[in-house]
């Protein structure tokens, strides 16, 4: 079972490489909804069926859905290249070298090597899920349906013809 | 059972960071908006994965609620940042980041 982690991470990891390497946004959608069917996969061996399934449904299928009707709404087109923010250029790579090495050092440093938990031990099914959601974290779950209500309206005055 | 299906925290927290560093690559380089936006949708999934290693680890089903309400709530902020593409698109008729630079037109 751990060689399918290793196996899921490397798709994980080439598909995010394709998503900020294609010139198209077209080709990085859809290299998107590979990644994210990965670290799905993932989930699943972590002992989170119930994410698991509800990242396929919710990200890999709305918001990606979401994602190509805007792309082939706007008709978008390949990234013409410009040179004119230039601190990216010059301080973008290699402060994000130095966050990548400091960060490795910490989880090499830090982080438990070895492990006891195995795949046997469930949790994180739905029966789990909802009694913690609907006991402890009801109140924020209740909030989530105003925050999806008022991101309803304002997509759509947003999206409006005229603002 | 020996090692067999036994994944440590380290190599999960070493994929969340490689693909969270990946996103903020993307975020940095790319230049079509649309791109930038998928690229931070890539960032809060590698904090997801972080999120669910440590409830395993920890073995707390907490980390996987907080990971549902982010599900959530990038559900919502997809819906209302391509709005916002949407309508920035119609005024400036441009994608670039290069051409939304002002905040009025």
């Amino acid at each position: 079972m751990a060689i399918l982690f290793y196996i899921f991470g490397a798709v994980a990891i080439i598909a995010a490489l394709n998503v900020v390497l294609q010139r198209h946004p077209v080709y990085s959608a859809l290299s998107l909804i590979v990644v994210l069917c990965a670290i799905a996969g993932e989930y699943l061996l972590l002992n989170a069926e119930f994410i698991a399934v509800i990242q396929v449904i919710v990200y890999a299928g709305a918001i990606m859905v979401l994602f190509v009707l805007v792309i082939m709404l706007l008709n978008a087109g390949e990234e013409v290249p410009s040179s004119r923010s230039r601190v990216t250029r010059w301080l973008g790579a290699p402060l994000l070298a130095a966050f990548l090495a400091e960060m490795l050092y910490v989880i090499w440093r830090y982080a438990p090597m070895i492990t006891n938990v195995t795949w046997e031990s469930p949790f994180g099914g739905p029966k789990a899920i909802g009694r913690l959601l609907f006991n402890i974290y009801v109140l924020p779950f209740e909030l989530t349906s105003l925050l999806i209500l008022v991101a309803i309206l304002g997509a759509v005055v947003l999206a409006k013809k005229q603002l | 059972m020996n090692d067999f299906g036994m994944i440590p925290l380290s190599h999960i927290l070493a994929l969340s960071l490689i693909i969270f560093v990946l996103g903020v690559a993307g975020f940095l380089f790319r230049r079509n908006i649309i791109t930038i936006f998928m690229c931070i949708e890539l960032m809060l999934n590698a904090v997801n994965l972080a999120f669910v290693g440590f409830a395993r680890e920890l073995g707390q089903l907490d980390g996987q609620l907080f990971v549902f309400f982010i599900i959530v709530v990038a559900a919502a902020e997809a819906a209302v940042g391509l709005g916002i593409i949407i309508a920035l698109y119609r005024t400036r008729q441009s994608l670039n980041i290069d051409d939304l630079d002002s905040m009025k037109l």
